[in-house]
């Protein structure tokens, strides 16, 4: 289904959203009049982005992903930036409970942690920030871009590489660069958390045979006296070596006509 | 090589049937009342009963023409499920060439005694006959077997291409046949424009089912896959409307001409009847659907509820002149969430298939080399033009557009099948003068396409080398993208925007909230996803269970002795908890892999072969676990869920051990060795391939506790060198492992899709090798 189809339609479907949408409408809130929020200038790419951006986020260990973004989008976002922190510069974890159809999700909490892990935000190798600015937020969107076709094999890798940085983090949430068993099993318990009558058990018993299928996978025949600690990074490409995550980790709105920024 | 596999069965086969012919031959010499004409007559079965018989009561009669339908029919289907028999037998070559093409050589062959006899084939194929009670069946299974969320995510394109692709080769089709018959020299100049269009429309049917195997079992990327599969799909439902308005056009046209009124009114009935069609095919599944909510205690009669509502669906569109293909399609489909079922709809295929074949040989034909070879090169023309231009179009549009390989995969599976010839035999003589040279065409065009396209397709796609799908049905794939769903899902909340993921999301809502507490029963063990396919998945853990047993006698061949001495007790809960992971995990690993393959139905089990299987697993299972006499964990780790394939012990089951299990635990000796797993899952897609091996090694026991954080240890496993280990363990376990694969046993992996039978043959054999049992794995050493 064409993406552009859908973002012509999603305008009226919005409208029946319910609150969210209704408190963007409200004179005063966040609807389309105030085009032009001052703190929404910075970003314009007419003044060398690029560099405002590399500098504003230095990268600590990687080079930015491939990110870019149409300055509609950027406003978009930002609205909604502005709309979930409630007018304040910065979100804290808590304004993430305004969100009504996100309490559903089974895997909520990682989700809004991955929002807040240094790692992510390129602020260090560990540790969570308590709280994020627009930029962070842009950061993060950034890792749902789709990858641009006309990339070159190199910067699909790339791409591949920060999207996949960007689960691992979720899985690895002690930051010791290791999906360990626990670890695992507490992501598997929380995906099948949406279903009451699965038993913990049961969970757990999927975990592990992930993990041993990790583990044959990735080490392939182990010696006698070696000890599989947890999913590396590494391996955790491995896992995903032949599974095109370039077609399924996006977020199709973000994903008009872009503007290469960092190319 | 095939051939000489179908030699091996067939004679006897054959013997039946010119046994049968010959009676049939014989009966008006020996039933002297019987009218002479009787072969004649479509009813002949009727003549004997009606005839005036002999006062006299005959000790001995024959009365063929009274059976001679439904025997020959039986027959015919008969045969055609031994050739499948053994077109599977030599496992190669069901990769080689599609099974219709099997199928339509049996039919030749059947063709050739029956025209060689003289004899009159059964009159099987007639328009209600076809519509009524074979075409249901095929497209009906379709719409069972669709995968839901693929298609669903493809949408756009596949109603885009299917849709708008069958129309413009239709009319591109025949528009330029009609072109072609203005040419005098060809001699086509009685055939009008609207008889062009019906056979236009006929003909750009495709029947991609042959193409759907190989796609299968190239792992093209899902895309692709459900563009041909929707096309599979709709393509009938969509031929079939424009036939049916093309033939009323014909029949009006014999008596008046067509104003344009007439030809908008064509159009708008064109859409009215697929919407109706769909809207009538929606209802019904909602219905049945509910009904099926209260059958809970005759579970028997549940496939019949839902195949008759189908029917009806299909029955009540009809009625109203509404297309019926289409709410049949539209009803499995809104079922099929509710409710799951399989269908064994090939039969009717098998007829066509047949029925195809033995029409190829006959005196029916009208050869006319221009018609065939324009009909031929147009076909493939406005293939590729209406593949091309319609993915030009709807590339625009897609996040990721389909490549140009994907493209001329497309275009080349372009395969015609039983539903052409259905239509092209089907067309009223009367309104169709030159019906047997469309018959001829057709047919033609569908032994070109099923022979040369269908043989080469599977090729083609590793030649160009498509993108692959990654599928490895493994569960960390799982895992992964069903995070990753979330992830997006919860992405697109954070930003407000309501897109594909949310859609599918707040539908997931709606159907959890309201319509499965409407349309499915209470009680059901487990909510939404364990619920669903209770059964399939059940089916599809013994499948993989057995496989996991095949393919462990090919791989590794110490399991198998062991297997058979196995020593230590199942308790009950074992099992049943063993049983209950496999499920959970096997569907979790394969809710998405249903694969979709008319030809082949996965073998069944019965309830009680399951069981046997499953419990002849377990041994394994448990046998290698007490083989495992250290615990494959490097540290010890302290908490209490290192219970690490956790059984809750807590659930007394009610014991549902098999006696022949009890036997195998005879010889109990060194229990107390902390146990371990060997978890094999194979997975099983019908392919020929050989799928990726994953072992599991699972320790059963508590550790002692440490302050450690858990650390699981992997030791090595598919090891064929002999390995002594050099722990302090190495008394337990003195004997190299690996050391005795014979050659039954890899054998074994090669009977491994022929049947479901085999996989409990192999286990149940006392293999010789008992000395084996000693032995230990070095998998499972520890320092």
């Amino acid at each position: 289904m064409g993406n552009r189809l859908l973002d012509s339609s999603s305008g009226g479907a919005q409208c029946g959203l319910g609150g969210e949408r209704r408190r963007m409408m409200e004179p005063g809130g966040w609807g389309r009049g105030r085009r032009m929020s001052p703190a929404s200038r910075w970003w314009l790419p007419s003044s060398g982005v690029t560099d405002v951006f590399l500098s504003l986020s230095p990268p600590p260990f990687l080079p930015l992903p491939c990110f870019s973004v149409s300055s509609d989008q950027i406003e978009q976002l930002h609205r909604r930036f502005k709309q979930l922190s409630g007018d304040q510069p910065t979100i804290r974890k808590e304004n993430f409970n305004n969100v009504p159809d996100l309490e559903l999700n089974p895997i909520r909490s990682k989700i809004v942690r991955a929002f807040f892990d240094n790692r992510n935000l390129r602020k260090g190798s560990s540790g969570l920030a308590d709280e994020i600015n627009f930029e962070d937020f842009l950061t993060i969107m950034s890792y749902f871009r789709p990858i641009d076709t006309t990339m070159d094999e190199e910067q699909v890798q790339l791409c591949r590489k920060e999207k996949l940085r960007f689960l691992f983090h979720m899985y690895d949430s002690d930051s010791d660069g290791r999906i360990t068993l626990e670890e695992y099993r507490n992501v598997v318990e929380e995906l099948l958390s949406g279903n009451p009558h699965i038993e913990k058990e049961s969970a757990r018993s999927i975990a592990d045979g992930a993990m041993m299928e990790a583990a044959s996978v990735c080490v392939g025949q182990m010696e006698p006296d070696q000890v599989y600690e947890g999913i590396t990074f590494d391996d955790f490409l491995k896992i995903w070596q032949g599974i095109d995550i370039e077609t399924k980790m996006h977020v199709r709105f973000l994903n008009m006509e872009t503007i290469a920024l960092c190319h | 090589m095939g051939l000489r596999r179908l030699v091996l069965f067939s004679p006897g086969n054959w013997w039946l049937l010119l046994v049968a012919l010959k009676c049939s031959e014989a009966s008006p010499d020996l039933n002297e009342s019987t009218n002479s004409s009787a072969q004649q007559e479509p009813n002949a079965w009727f003549a004997a009963a009606s005839s005036e018989a002999d006062e006299k009561i005959p000790v001995f009669a024959l009365d063929y023409d009274y059976v001679q339908i439904p025997y020959e029919v039986t027959l015919w289907i008969l045969l055609a499920s031994l050739a499948k028999i053994g077109f599977h037998l030599y496992h190669r070559l069901p990769g080689l060439m599609p099974e219709s093409c099997l199928l339509i050589i049996v039919g030749a062959l059947v063709g050739a005694i029956i025209f060689g006899t003289d004899h009159k084939s059964p009159p099987v194929m007639d328009s209600s006959i076809y519509f009524l009670y074979l075409l249901p069946p095929i497209v009906l299974e379709g719409g069972y077997f669709m995968p839901t969320r693929p298609f669903f995510e493809n949408i756009g394109s596949i109603l885009w291409w299917a849709g708008l692709g069958a129309l413009i080769n239709a009319f591109g089709i025949g528009l330029s046949l009609y072109l072609i018959c203005q040419i005098k020299a060809f001699g086509l100049s009685d055939v009008n424009l609207l008889q062009n269009l019906l056979f236009g429309s006929l003909i750009s049917a495709v029947d991609p089912v042959a193409v759907l195997a190989v796609f299968e079992e190239a792992h093209v990327n899902e895309p692709l896959y459900m563009m041909i599969f929707g096309e599979a799909l709709l393509n009938d439902g969509i031929s079939v409307v424009l036939y049916n308005i093309l033939i009323a056009f014909t029949k009006m046209h014999k008596f008046e001409d067509i104003e344009p009124v007439d030809i908008l009114a064509g159009c708008a009935r064109f859409i009215i009847v697929g919407v109706g069609g769909v809207f009538f095919g929606v209802i019904f599944g909602f219905i049945s659907a509910f009904i099926t909510r209260f059958t809970q205690n005759i579970s028997a009669i549940e496939p019949l509820i839902v195949f008759m509502f189908s029917y009806l669906s299909y029955l009540a569109a009809e009625t109203l002149y509404l297309s019926g293909i289409l709410a049949i399609t539209a009803c499995a489909v809104t079922m099929k969430k509710y409710y799951f079922m399989k269908m064994l709809s090939s039969v009717s295929e098998t007829l066509i298939f047949i029925f195809m074949g033995v029409s190829t040989i006959g005196k029916n034909h009208e050869w006319n080399w221009a018609f065939i070879c324009f009909t031929l090169v147009f076909c493939q023309i406005w293939r590729a033009i209406s593949v091309f231009a319609l993915f030009y179009v709807s590339n625009q549009f897609r996040t990721f557009p389909f490549s140009i390989k994907d493209q001329c995969i497309i275009f080349y599976s372009g395969v015609r099948g039983a539903g052409s010839f259905s239509l092209a035999f089907l067309l009223p003589l009367s309104l169709f003068p030159r019906k047997k040279m469309f018959v001829t065409a057709t047919l033609v065009v569908i032994y070109f396409t099923v022979f040369i396209q269908g043989i080469t397709i599977g090729p083609l796609v590793r030649y160009l080398d498509v993108k692959k799908t990654n599928k490895k049905e493994s569960i960390n794939e799982e895992l992964h993208i069903r995070l990753m769903d979330h992830l997006k899902a919860g992405i697109e909340d954070v930003c407000g925007q309501w897109s594909h993921y949310q859609v599918r999301d707040k539908f997931k809502k709606f159907d959890h909230r309201y319509l499965r507490k409407i349309l499915i029963r209470k009680n059901q063990p487990k909510s939404s996803i364990v619920s669903l396919y209770k059964k399939l998945e059940m089916k599809q853990a013994i499948e993989m269970v057995e496989t996991g047993i095949l393919s462990s006698t090919a791989f590794s061949v110490p399991q198998q002795a062991q297997r058979i001495h196995g020593t230590k007790r199942l308790s009950p809960e074992d099992v049943e908890s063993m049983r209950d992971i496999l499920t959970h995990n096997m569907y979790q690993v394969r809710q998405r892999t249903l694969s979709y393959n008319k030809y082949n139905l996965r073998p069944q089990t019965s309830e009680k072969q399951a069981k046997e299987i499953l419990i002849r697993r377990q041994n394994t299972l448990r046998e290698s676990m007490r083989k495992g006499h250290s615990l494959p964990w490097g540290k010890p780790a302290g908490t209490k869920n290192i219970r690490y394939l956790s059984f809750p012990y807590g659930h007394p089951q009610p014991a549902r051990r098999d006696p022949r299990a009890a036997g195998f635990t005879g010889n109990d000796s060194s229990d107390s060795e902390l146990p371990s797993i060997m978890f094999k899952a194979h997975s099983r897609t019908g392919t020929l391939q050989e799928r990726r091996l994953t072992h599991e090694i699972i320790p059963m026991k508590s550790l002692p506790s440490g302050g450690k954080p858990c650390h699981v240890r992997y030791p090595r496993h598919t090891s064929q060198e002999e390995h002594v280990g050099p722990g302090r363990r190495e008394a337990l376990r003195p004997k190299p492992l690996f050391h005795a694969v014979d050659e039954e046993f890899e054998s074994g992996e090669e009977s491994e899709e022929e049947s479901s039978a085999s996989g409990s043959r192999w286990s149940a054999e006392p293999r010789p090798s008992r000395q084996h049992h000693r032995s230990h794995s070095p998998l499972l050493q520890r320092k």
